[in-house]
């Protein structure tokens, strides 16, 4: 039983995560139409600033809570300005291309990324101090539910609601479901869809960047690799729910996070990425609509 | 001339990119030491780099559009490129050929085994290009999964070798079978799916085998992968080091003669002109008559036949595989080729793995920015030139003028 | 004495609540123009679609009656499978393969009439050989035909407007249809261009094929059709000959605003 709220824990921790790197790929599949292969470098470099900055902080001697908050602060930042500088110059130039063109420049960025921070930072694997505390009042549960389990948990839903509350009562929240709507309506009704865009992949970038350093503090390392494989994943996880639907990513995380932690806690644990390509293939294949979307009818 | 208005805004852009790069190539952080250091050369590189950049993209889409202006005004005049003359007058082509031809023939004994060990590399990766040139460059299906036929015919040859002693020649039609037969069993799900779908569903699948490959220890030996494969046999002689790789040489050589006569027959065939229509416009190529399941299957089956091939000769060149040598990295690598290329240009497609595999080895200084540049390619060659190095270019028909009634 | 070479009952197309098109009954006889007329929205396009394949019809008949053959039930069969029937057709938006020539479109359209596959492509035997001729012959004689024998180099994206709409029915005729359909092909046509349309169908026609066309070009239907059907909100509000269906109360009430261009 015990074991069984382990892998409870486990999985919702890790469908955390992939929900936060899931809206970004969500938000801008549901904005233009693309599926942005670099998001999960943008994840990636989220980890490696906030480690940067939190190594550097504490360095320099300054309080724990102050290390937290600015290293989160400089992940999402920096990573908002890849996400916004990705889109301006690899995506935004093919607008109005084949659909083919901007995915195959993201793949080229997502390969430029990866070997840009190898490049310049390291190939090894280097240690995430850990930034959560372990919580006295966490004491008795321990076994079973990390502090840093908790935290994750608790981060993410409070980013999710206020992510909720912008898409639906700001002014640039419904801006951007216009957009998502109906492009040309949008900027006929004088929306600046280029800075709607822009806001999409930003805040996208951002969210993901947050689940970096939370996971990198979850799990005590990073390296310039993991972009790739959770990338996927919460790839798999953004369609599951629904390619373009918020809410469709967030159960869609957590789905895909319970289902993993249950396999392969009680399955096998080598095939654990081979359960997520899988069940992405499957998905595609068999309900590309997900759980929450619409099937598309082409217009001929 | 350049404006004052365009230097400042190329001063704004680098300032950005110092910013934006600070974190990770100024600072970095020894975390057992608890030392930091901080590059700032790299802040003055990045700030340089970015301005030179911007000024040279800026320039570029200002060339384009007095380009486009003059072409509209009538004042230039649209030339043919001079690679479309020289491919099409055979008094152009023919001595070409033949200088290309002799030089390939004598490659061998004017450079070293290791460069010719180089050569034949090239040339693996030419034969992997024009393979998946037909499935992406003619066919339009982007299949990020290219990888994992060259794996199943890499295996093929080391499994077979090492249960039953089978030799290289034996298999390599083995392997090319097994290859098709993949690429018709990985083809069958994707039909329906749509262009960036498709995509990461063969990169899905991709992964899957390089896994399973992986993990399926009984079957693959999992990580530590299978040595002493047996190289090419001639005729049961013992070769040495510099025999076998010249042997290998040449036979690379024949595989590339026979895939450019192949693709450039099929480009301009039935099966070809059904490809092309299907990349063009689907909902047409359907309403035309053209059974899209079957034209897609011959697509992945005909390219995966290729890469089939390669892998058998792969794994009879290095002697030893295992699953780390069949990465996405490696499918990124070959879509580089056909998109630096020109998707459907077989001419395009051998330049560009020549320069794509050549170039890192011989400027060995630079070798570690390899992937960062196939990365740029990509995304270079999608906004700047889309069509490749060489566009492709249908063929032309002559016909006799009829006599007006 | 008249055989239908198209007979469609009840057909009807729902998407997922929206019906688009309900219980349309319709009729093309052998050597006959027909035109499918009504206010935009009415679901001719879709009509079309369902027919052609692209749609499996949600209920109805199709029945497709070729003029030395039994007749083929068309409902759920794939888009190739009726051009393969004889039944062609042109989009609504041009829908030409833009990367390839003039004359390499219109050969797209000898697909299904040929057979050489890989083995033929790659050794190029003297079928092949004389089947690809035979393609490359027959399609000039249809650029001929329509006009744009001129252009027969050229990338079909390069073609002017009208050109590329000669080009897409060029395309059609190279499947030897025994029934073409044209989803509005005088669309963005100046006159004179129409005036061309008008000839070429007819000669079209004059040759045997049989045609059923949706256009918005009131002249030009009334010129060319023998019979008109005309539809409003997914249904057939009224049918007959030109003159009939001009007088018609209900097709005036359904199309008011809209009668001819200039």
């Amino acid at each position: 039983m015990e074991y069984f709220i382990e892998l409870l824990f486990s999985g919702l921790t890790r469908g955390s995560i992939y929900a936060l790197i899931a809206l970004g790929y969500t938000m801008v599949y549901g904005i233009i139409g693309l599926i942005n292969f670099a998001h999960g470098e943008i994840y990636m470099i989220g980890a490696f600033t906030s480690f940067i900055v939190a190594t550097v902080l504490s360095i320099y001697g300054f309080p724990l809570l102050a290390i937290v908050l600015l290293a989160g602060l400089a992940a999402a930042v920096w990573s908002a300005s890849y996400g916004f500088t990705v889109e301006k110059v690899a995506y935004r130039p093919l607008r109005h291309a084949p659909r083919l063109s901007p995915l195959i420049s993201a793949i080229g960025m997502s390969m430029f990324l990866q070997n840009y921070v190898l490049l310049a930072q390291t190939s090894d694997f280097l240690p995430f101090p850990q930034l959560i505390p372990d919580f006295d009042f966490m004491e008795p549960y321990a076994h079973v539910v990390a502090s840093s389990d908790l935290a994750i948990l608790v981060t993410t839903a409070l980013v999710m609601v206020g992510l909720t509350l912008l898409i639906k009562f700001s002014r640039i929240g419904k801006a951007m479901r216009a957009t998502a709507q109906d492009r040309t309506m949008a900027m006929l009704v004088g929306i600046n869809v280029d800075r709607v865009i822009s806001t999409t992949f930003v805040i996208g970038s951002a969210l993901a960047a947050i689940g970096g350093m939370l996971i990198a503090s979850h799990v005590g390392q990073i390296n310039f690799f993991i972009g790739f494989i959770a990338g996927i994943k919460a790839f798999t996880a953004a369609v599951l729910g629904g390619i373009g639907s918020i809410p469709g990513a967030v159960l869609g995380g957590f789905v895909l996070g319970l289902t993993e932690s249950f396999a392969t806690g009680y399955v096998s644990s080598d095939y654990e990425d081979v359960f997520a390509f899988s069940l992405l293939v499957l998905i595609l294949i068999f309900k590309p609509s997900g759980l929450l979307g619409k099937a598309d009818i082409q217009k001929v | 001339m350049i404006s004052f208005q365009e230097l400042k805004r190329s001063l704004l852009v680098s300032l950005w990119f110092v910013f934006l790069t600070f974190p990770l190539m100024v600072i970095k952080v020894d975390p057992i030491e608890r030392i930091v250091s901080w590059r700032w050369e790299n802040a003055v590189f990045v700030a340089i780099g970015s301005f030179v950049v911007s000024m040279l993209v800026r320039v570029f889409f200002v060339q384009k559009q007095r380009r486009r202006e003059r072409l509209a005004a009538g004042t230039l005049v649209e030339r043919e490129p001079l690679i479309q003359v020289i491919l099409r007058e055979p008094r152009y082509l023919y001595p070409l050929v033949a200088a290309v031809a002799l030089f390939a023939l004598l490659f061998p004994f004017l450079f070293s085994t290791y460069q010719t060990n180089i050569m034949i590399t090239a040339l693996m990766y030419v034969v992997l290009g024009l393979g998946l040139n037909i499935v992406v460059g003619l066919a339009g299906l982007l299949d990020l999964g290219y990888v994992a036929f060259y794996a199943v015919g890499a295996y093929t040859y080391a499994l077979l070798n090492l249960h039953f002693d089978l030799g290289f020649w034996l298999v390599l039609p083995i392997g090319a079978m097994m290859a098709a037969l993949f690429g018709v069993m990985l083809g069958f799900p994707v039909l329906r799916l749509r262009g960036d779908y498709l995509a990461i569903v063969t990169l899905g699948f991709g992964e899957i085998i390089r896994l399973i490959l992986e993990n399926w220890n009984e079957f693959s030996r999992g990580p530590s992968g299978i040595a002493n494969i047996s190289r090419p046999g001639f005729f049961g002689v013992e070769m040495s080091l510099e025999s076998a790789i010249l042997y290998l040489y040449y036979l690379m050589m024949a595989l590339v003669v026979i895939t450019i006569f192949v693709v450039n027959r099929l480009q301009d065939s039935r099966i070809g002109r059904a490809w092309i229509a299907l990349r063009e416009d689907e909902i047409a190529c359907q309403a035309m008559g053209i059974d899209k399941t079957k034209t897609k299957l011959t697509a992945f089956a005909l390219g995966a036949t290729w890469a089939g091939m390669v892998g058998v000769v792969f794994a009879a060149k290095t002697t030893f595989i295992n699953p780390a040598s069949f990465t996405f990295m490696e499918s990124a690598i070959i879509l580089c080729i056909v998109v630096l290329g020109g998707m459907g240009s077989i001419l395009g497609v051998i330049i560009g793995a020549l320069v794509l595999i050549l170039l890192p080895e011989y400027l060995r200084a630079f070798s570690d920015y390899r992937m960062l540049a196939f990365g740029a390619v990509l995304v270079t060659m999608m906004i700047f030139r889309p069509q490749g190095i060489i566009a492709n270019v249908r063929r032309t028909y002559r016909f006799e003028k009829k006599q007006a009634e | 004495m008249s055989t239908p070479v198209l007979q469609v009952t009840g057909l009807s197309m729902d998407f997922g609540g929206i019906h688009a098109m309900s219980e349309l009954d319709l009729d093309v006889q052998a050597g006959e123009i027909v035109a499918l007329i009504g206010p935009n929205g009415a679901g001719k396009t879709t009509f079309f679609n369902c027919v052609t394949g692209i749609y499996n019809p949600t209920a109805g008949d199709i029945l497709l009656q070729p003029p030395d053959g039994k007749p083929v039930r068309l409902n759920g069969l794939k888009p190739n499978k009726v051009t393969e029937q004889g039944m062609a057709r042109t989009f609504q938006n041009i829908r030409l393969f833009s990367n390839m020539t003039v004359l390499e479109n219109v050969m797209i359209g000898r697909h299904c009439r040929t057979r050489s596959y890989i083995a033929g492509a790659v050794f190029r035997n003297r079928n092949t050989r004389r089947e690809e001729q035979e393609s490359v012959d027959k399609s000039y004689a249809i650029l001929e035909k329509i006009g744009l024998a001129e252009m027969v180099n050229e990338f079909a994206k390069n073609l002017p407007y009208g050109a590329q709409r000669r080009l897409e029915i060029g395309r059609a005729l190279a499947t030897e249809p025994f029934l073409l359909l044209l989803d509005e092909p005088a669309a963005g046509m100046n006159p004179q261009e129409t005036q061309d349309l008008d000839e070429l169908i007819t000669r079209i026609r004059n040759e045997g094929h049989s045609i059923l066309l949706i256009e918005h070009d009131m002249k030009l239907v009334m010129s060319l059709s023998d019979r008109i059907f005309v539809m409003d909100y997914g249904r057939k509000i009224a049918q007959g000959s030109p003159q009939e269906v001009s007088a018609n109360p209900d097709v005036i009430k359904a199309y008011l605003g809209e009668d001819g261009d200039a």
